[in-house]
């Protein structure tokens, strides 16, 4: 940097644009293998994807498909059960976002505070992440079960002894509510630990010299420090949870009478069971142009407060 | 907090503990009973009577050493390729600022939140016309696409903390690019390289959705795949095989979990957030 000062500013300019193209070569021949997959697995699937909804495209043999505008979007506005899947997996995303939130902001906040067994319950709340959701199910499952450890439970405090918790119309949705909060937590944990951990300590100090409790400290102080985490955790976990797929699927296939049936769960039957590829890529375009709505329209209003 | 609130406090944490560690528990001790003792309406966590026959028997029945075979074909690729391709790529992330870096940075996080319900219907039609349905090689160039992202992202912040003068140095002692980056960045990438090879091994480990669409002959069946199929057969299927299969699957996952656990603390979020 001071070498360059000395010299004629002329010659600084010539050179510094030459390495900047050739750096830019080179960025260039760095990437192409890493964006090679990426175009073709995914930005023109994508692209794919949008223009599928507009056709009638199957997968049976031999049917050629054809372009039909809007005819998709317009049958899936008179398609009640794609609605119903809707609405279920609305009450399937917020209840668990919000779960999440709740529960992980308690374990962070334990997690934060002076206790032994700390770095045990950490691990162990990273085990959920870890595992294959397909074992995730299959465990609870088995918790789950009409003889499972569950009933077992509830019938020693005099609740009835044979519930079966996912077969069940009233208990299914709950049930698998609870499954999605047990997978979830530890991200959600682990980030708001580090949200709280950015604190500073001096802030609460002060507060607690003014005579301020736990209480009043974590709604004046720990809460507004951590907005823009929990903005931003709270918005994947949405996102996450709304195009979540395999653990409702291997545990309940949508059942018992679809009230399980999440919306990726609907999307998918209707492609790979029923083979109405452009009917499903519609309903995919519908689901995904919602959840962006929803976000923008949700982060617009975080940052709107952050300005005040 | 005051001295009052520490048992309330150590109640709490006991009753996390519980939630989040006793299916787990429950899982593995099911895996080690007979199937008379699994119905019996009972909660023992530990098997009065130890039935070890499970093991063997989920093995020898369902197709589940096959499938073990074929995750594990399919993770230690896709993670080979993810790192050939993402160490240059993390590299040039880091390194070069300017529009390359927004681009990479903004598709990256897009990616976390990708829409895969409207891209799995146009990636099963263009991987059946390259004859990539129901084949493992299929599987892996996806799985390796959609686990570059984050590994991606992974890598370039380990690179980022590599001082920059060290290369400057090296490159001041006439040594070409490439050989800074063999001899200079490379040794110093390693840690972080473990700690994204682990990542993707996991994530295409445990991946369900693009194998339950693209994998249609038991033969090519990864693990979550196979074990779906035994949950499907419920009623004549065996529990106690099922979770001996099931704890069997989630080993691998959780050992390499073991390993990189505290380079994950953070993740994602902490750079998302800062910006």
């Amino acid at each position: 940097m001071t070498d360059t000062a000395v010299r004629p500013p002329v010659t600084t300019r010539k050179k510094t644009t030459t390495i900047a193209r050739t750096e830019r070569r080179e960025a260039i021949a760095l990437v192409i293998p890493a964006t090679l997959p990426i175009l073709i697995f995914s930005v023109f699937p994508l692209i794919n994807g949008i223009v599928l909804a507009f056709t009638d495209a199957t997968l049976r043999r031999n049917v050629e498909s054809n372009f039909v505008a809007f005819d998709n979007f317009a049958r899936l506005v008179g398609d009640t059960m794609f609605w119903e899947s809707f609405r279920i997996g609305l009450v399937w995303s917020i209840s668990v976002t919000v779960l999440q939130l709740v529960a992980g902001m308690g374990l962070a906040l334990l997690l934060n505070a002076d206790l032994r067994l700390k770095g045990f319950t950490r691990v162990l709340a990273l085990v959920p992440w870890a595992m294959p959701p397909v074992v995730v199910a299959i465990m609870w499952k088995l918790i789950y079960r009409q003889t499972g450890p569950l009933n077992a439970i509830v019938s020693a405090f005099g609740g009835p002894t044979n519930t079966d918790w996912l077969a069940n119309f009233d208990t299914a949705l709950p049930a698998v509510i609870v499954v999605g909060v047990w997978v979830g937590m530890p991200q959600t944990t682990i980030t708001l630990l580090a949200g709280l951990q950015q604190v500073p300590m001096e802030l609460h100090e002060a507060a607690q010299v003014d005579g301020a409790n736990a209480w009043n400290r974590f709604w004046k102080i720990s809460i507004p420090s951590l907005r823009p985490i929990v903005a931003a955790i709270t918005s994947l976990n949405f996102i996450w949870n709304f195009n979540s797929f395999g653990l409702v699927y291997v545990m309940t296939e949508g059942g018992p009478g679809g009230r399980t049936m999440l919306p990726m769960l609907f999307t998918y039957l209707e492609a790979f069971k029923s083979k109405h590829l452009g009917y499903a890529a519609a309903m995919g375009l519908v689901l995904v142009v919602f959840v962006l709505i929803l976000m923008s329209f949700y982060l617009w209003s975080q940052f709107r407060k952050d300005k005040d | 907090m005051g001295r009052f609130t520490k048992p309330g406090q150590y109640l709490l944490l006991l009753a996390y503990l519980i939630f989040l560690g006793f299916p787990l528990l429950w899982l593995i001790s099911a895996a080690f009973k007979s199937s008379a003792e699994l119905n019996s309406l009972r909660v023992n966590l530990i098997p009065t009577d130890w039935h070890l026959a499970n093991f063997p028997e989920a093995l020898a029945k369902q197709g589940l050493v096959r499938s073990g075979l074929n995750s594990t074909i399919v993770a230690v690729t896709t993670t080979i390729l993810v790192i050939v391709v993402s160490i240059p790529a993390a590299y040039a992330l880091a390194r070069f600022k300017g529009k390359l870096r927004t681009l990479g940075v903004g598709w990256i996080l897009t990616s976390q939140v990708f829409p895969v319900i409207l891209i799995i219907i146009p990636l099963f039609i263009i991987l059946k016309n390259l004859n990539l349905v129901d084949s493992l090689l299929g599987l892996i160039l996806v799985y390796t696409t959609y686990t570059m992202p984050f590994a991606l992202w992974m890598l370039q912040g380990y690179v980022a903390a590599i001082p920059k003068d060290l290369e400057e140095a090296g490159a001041m002692d006439g040594a070409s690019r490439f050989k800074v980056l063999r001899e200079i960045v490379f040794p110093l990438l390693m840690p972080g390289i473990v700690a994204t090879a682990m990542f993707a091994f996991v994530s295409s480990w445990n991946e369900f959705f693009f194998a339950l669409v693209l994998i249609q002959t038991p033969d090519n069946y990864t693990l979550p795949i196979t074990l779906k199929m035994f949950v499907g057969g419920e009623g004549k299927v065996a529990l106690g095989p099922l979770a001996a299969g099931a704890v069997m699957a989630a080993i691998p996952s959780l050992v390499f979990f073991g390993f990189m656990q505290r380079k994950l603390t953070g993740g994602l979020l902490a750079g998302a957030v800062k910006g």
